[in-house]
């Protein structure tokens, strides 16, 4: 295999050793789950329950829009309280159930029964992947299924399972890799089933040596698997970044890892995958990093999708005095959240809380042309070229700089010296470009 | 979910409201006078955290601080200038720094912008200038060549990042020609080395004029010349005569990732192979290239003046180009120009380049498809 590096990139203070040796913690039910309706990224699910519901645990509660959408199952026993607009950790309110635990914890009926996955066929597991709700985990919540049926003209020759975890703080998929390797692998396995490749590597960045060795012994004697140890550098773990350091193949601009015969899945996703096929689970719960030096302990907290990000941070000891910032997800991504009210969704990889004196400031100061976004953009963008078009409104001309290829990775901020918010920028831009080709045709 | 039925849905199941007050079997699209948008959420007692946009995390550097990393890489060349030009060198320093930070100050205060005199860049634009004033420069003179650097070249464009060129060496040729006595003419050689300061002529000019009258160079480069000029002992402006210490500039500005080697080494090498192909054809008529390398105002161009960020490409691809630009540019004026020095014109028409430079080596994006092989 051909190890590549690929362009740019940062080294952020990774700060994982807050949580990366603690266990994860499975948290006691809170007293009410905030369910959010849409829970993937592409079509909303549509709710099937209604107020006063009593539902079972693993029960669907809203089920698939369409193709590109993934059904929501109950995480526990209990009463629908209420259906409501709620603000959601992504930044938009949207709907969503309250569930009141009945504290029975009950099983939906089929629901979390082992059976072997010998002999199951493609359209079987996949069908399954669908019905237990399994979204990709890294925090794009795509569901899995549609990643899982690659168009019938691309040939497939190696599946990706990301362990990189990249983004600084988290340390989620550490704990799983180190906890639940075999799960890991056994779901990767399936996957490969499916799109029909002998090929599967987990790749896993060096910071985490405890992982990669877990990880090496579970694969021992499976043909085909790999583990590769990679440079610890951000954005390793992004996906055409990922491809190009294990293969040197670079996923074209606007195309899809598909595209160069490759399939990558997060190794949180596997887990869910495999538990889903073996034991008839559905995707209710997931680990959460919750982490920074605004909480006062730190723990990678097993939690059911709904938890509220109130409970969750009572449950790690609360916040210390002068925590000023909250993110869903890794600092380098993650979305901030006003207040502690959106709750865990099936994306939510971590919340990272941070002090007043670690809360950096945007302020858009001119740019002075240093060029060091240049320098770590890893697709190889003009930044500041770009934030310099945005400002001035031209968004043709930040189209044509190529602004609908960023990946929002926030390299370029991390590094701007005049602190502009260059990822706001992007991201407008790209909403605005779309608009203006929805116009033109 | 279509809005109306996410609406319905809502209207139905919201908190404070029992099932039982739901019409049994009414078709549920039917129901009149929709929602108005989301409900606003009641004040709830919890923290507040400060909302932005992803990243979270920032490497620290600053503004300021790549300032003051430039102000370091130049300061030995210029305790040098103090060593070897005396106090007159300390007093050129001084009225420049002093008068740039105040024209910045005033502008900013009448343009009513803040005044950002932290981040520095006010003082090293005085500190480049009197850098490449001689050290003889009568007061009014610095304060000139400083408004025109602060307040035309730079604030009447709009401040910091938006001038198109460099604002220090605006001030110097706005002096060099509207004062060519004061800037050329009254040359002294460093009083360290010399009994007296005595005046004479810059070893460009030297050169020229050697050309003008004898028809060939006569001008001794040897090894005992070549350490003269290394070390600075010769005439010239502040902040041309210690080749070394503005190389070791260089490197410092380079180790700590403030600028990239591509315009200075470009640029040097530019000069030191354009004129060592003259020099290979016709040694008479022209001198050694390592003669142009190490006099001049070169070195302190290539290291600080041309690597300015505001007025050089950002591209890596269009700083090679700008570099080897400013290099030709400049050996053309010093071959054949009016003046003996060409370094400061080479820039300035450079950085008129960088806008254009910038568009042409846009960077291929990550994956791009090759349009070629796909025609």
């Amino acid at each position: 295999m051909g190890s590549g590096r690929f362009f740019g990139g940062v080294h952020p203070s990774y700060n994982k050793g807050l949580a990366d040796s603690s266990a994860i913690v499975e948290m006691p039910l809170p007293e009410r789950l905030v369910v959010f309706f849409a829970q993937n990224l592409g079509v909303p699910s549509q709710p099937v329950v209604k107020k006063g519901d009593e539902v079972k645990k693993g029960q669907v509660i809203a089920e698939a829009g369409g193709f590109v959408s993934t059904p929501v199952h109950a995480p526990t026993s209990g009463t629908i309280g209420s259906i409501d607009i709620y603000p959601s950790p992504v930044g938009v309110d949207a709907p969503a159930a309250v569930l009141v635990p009945d504290g029975k914890d009950e099983w939906f009926e089929g629901c979390n029964v082992e059976r072997s996955s010998e002999g199951l066929g493609v359209k079987k597991i996949k069908e399954m992947i669908h019905d237990k709700g399994i979204v990709g985990m890294g925090g794009a919540t795509f569901p899995t299924h549609v990643k899982l049926s690659p168009l019938a003209e691309k040939k497939m020759d190696l599946l990706v399972i990301n362990g990189a975890e990249c983004e600084p703080y988290l340390t989620a998929d550490h704990r799983l890799m180190v906890e639940h390797a075999e799960g890991i692998r056994d779901g990767a396995s399936l996957f490969a089933t499916v799109i029909g490749v002998r090929n599967v590597v987990v790749a896993i960045e060096k910071n985490k040596p405890d992982a990669i060795e877990v990880m090496c012994k579970a694969v021992v004697g499976c043909q085909g698997f790999s583990v590769e140890a990679m440079d610890v550098i951000y954005p390793q773990g992004a996906e055409k970044q990922l491809i190009y350091t294990l293969t040197k193949r670079k996923v074209p601009a606007g195309g899809l890892p598909m595209d160069v015969g490759v399939l990558v899945q997060n190794v949180g996703t596997a887990l869910a995958a495999y538990e889903a096929v073996r034991y008839n689970r559905p995707l209710i719960q997931r680990v959460v990093t919750v982490t920074g030096s605004g909480i006062r302990e730190p723990k990678n907290v097993l939690a059911r999708v709904g938890t509220r990000f109130e409970d969750l941070v009572k449950f790690c000891g609360g916040l210390e005095g002068d925590a000023a910032k909250c993110i869903n997800g890794g600092p380098m991504m993650g979305v901030a959240q006003y207040s502690l009210d959106a709750a865990v969704t099936k994306g939510t990889s971590g919340l990272v809380i941070l002090r007043q004196e670690e809360v950096t400031q945007f302020v858009s100061d001119a740019c002075i042309r240093c060029a060091r976004c240049l320098e770590v953009c890893p697709m190889k963008l003009n930044p500041s070229a770009l934030s310099i078009f945005i400002e001035k409104m031209r968004f043709e001309d930040a189209n044509e700089y190529n602004v609908m290829d960023c990946i929002e990775c926030g390299c370029c901020a991390y590094v701007c010296p005049s602190r502009r918010p260059m990822v706001h920028h992007f991201r407008r831009a790209k909403a605005e470009v779309r608009k203006l080709q929805r116009k033109t045709g | 979910m279509a809005r109306k039925d996410l609406e319905v849905l809502l209207e139905d199941n919201m908190e404070g409201k029992t099932p039982e007050e739901k019409p049994a079997a009414e078709p549920t699209h039917e129901k009149p006078a929709p929602r108005p948008g989301p409900r606003p959420k009641k004040a709830e007692v919890g923290p507040r955290f400060v909302v932005s946009s992803s990243p979270h995390m920032h490497d620290g550097r600053t503004v300021s601080q790549i300032m003051r990393f430039v102000i370091i890489a130049l300061a030995p060349a210029a305790l040098y200038s103090i060593y070897i030009f005396g106090l007159d060198a300390l007093r050129v320093i001084l009225i420049s720094t002093a008068s740039a930070m105040i024209f910045e100050a005033i502008s900013q205060k009448i343009m009513k912008r803040p005044v950002a005199l932290r981040d520095s860049s006010a003082a090293l634009t005085g500190l480049l200038l009197a850098m490449n004033l001689p050290s003889t420069s009568p007061w009014w003179l610095i304060v000139v060549g400083n408004f025109f650097a602060i307040v035309i070249a730079k604030q009447l464009y709009g401040g910091l990042g938006y001038n198109p060129f460099n604002p220090a060496l605006v001030g110097r040729v706005v002096l060099l020609i509207s004062f060519p006595v004061h800037m050329t003419a009254r040359w002294v050689t460093a009083s360290r080395f010399g009994t007296d300061a005595v005046t004479t002529a810059t070893p460009l000019s030297q050169m020229k004029e050697s050309l003008a009258t004898l028809g060939h160079i006569d001008i001794a480069f040897g090894r005992e010349e070549i350490f003269d000029l290394l070390i600075g002992n010769r005439a010239g402006c502040l902040g041309e005569t210690s080749v070394i210490l503005l190389a070791l500039g260089g490197l410092f500005l380079i180790w700590k990732r403030v600028i990239s080697w591509r315009i200075p080494v470009m640029f040097i090498g530019a000069v030191w192979a354009m004129t060592g192909i003259f020099h290979l054809f016709d040694p008479a008529h022209y001198i050694d290239p390592s003669f142009h390398v190490i006099t001049g105002g070169l070195f302190i161009g290539a290291i600080f003046m041309a690597t300015d960020y505001v007025t050089s490409p950002v591209t890596k691809k269009g700083m090679l180009i700008f570099g080897a630009g400013c290099g030709i540019i400049t050996v053309l004026i010093r071959l054949w120009g009016a003046y003996p020095e060409g370094v400061s014109f080479a820039i300035l028409l450079m950085n008129a380049a960088t806008p254009l430079i910038d568009r042409y080596t846009k960077p291929r994006v990550f994956g791009a498809v090759d349009t070629k092989a796909a025609a």
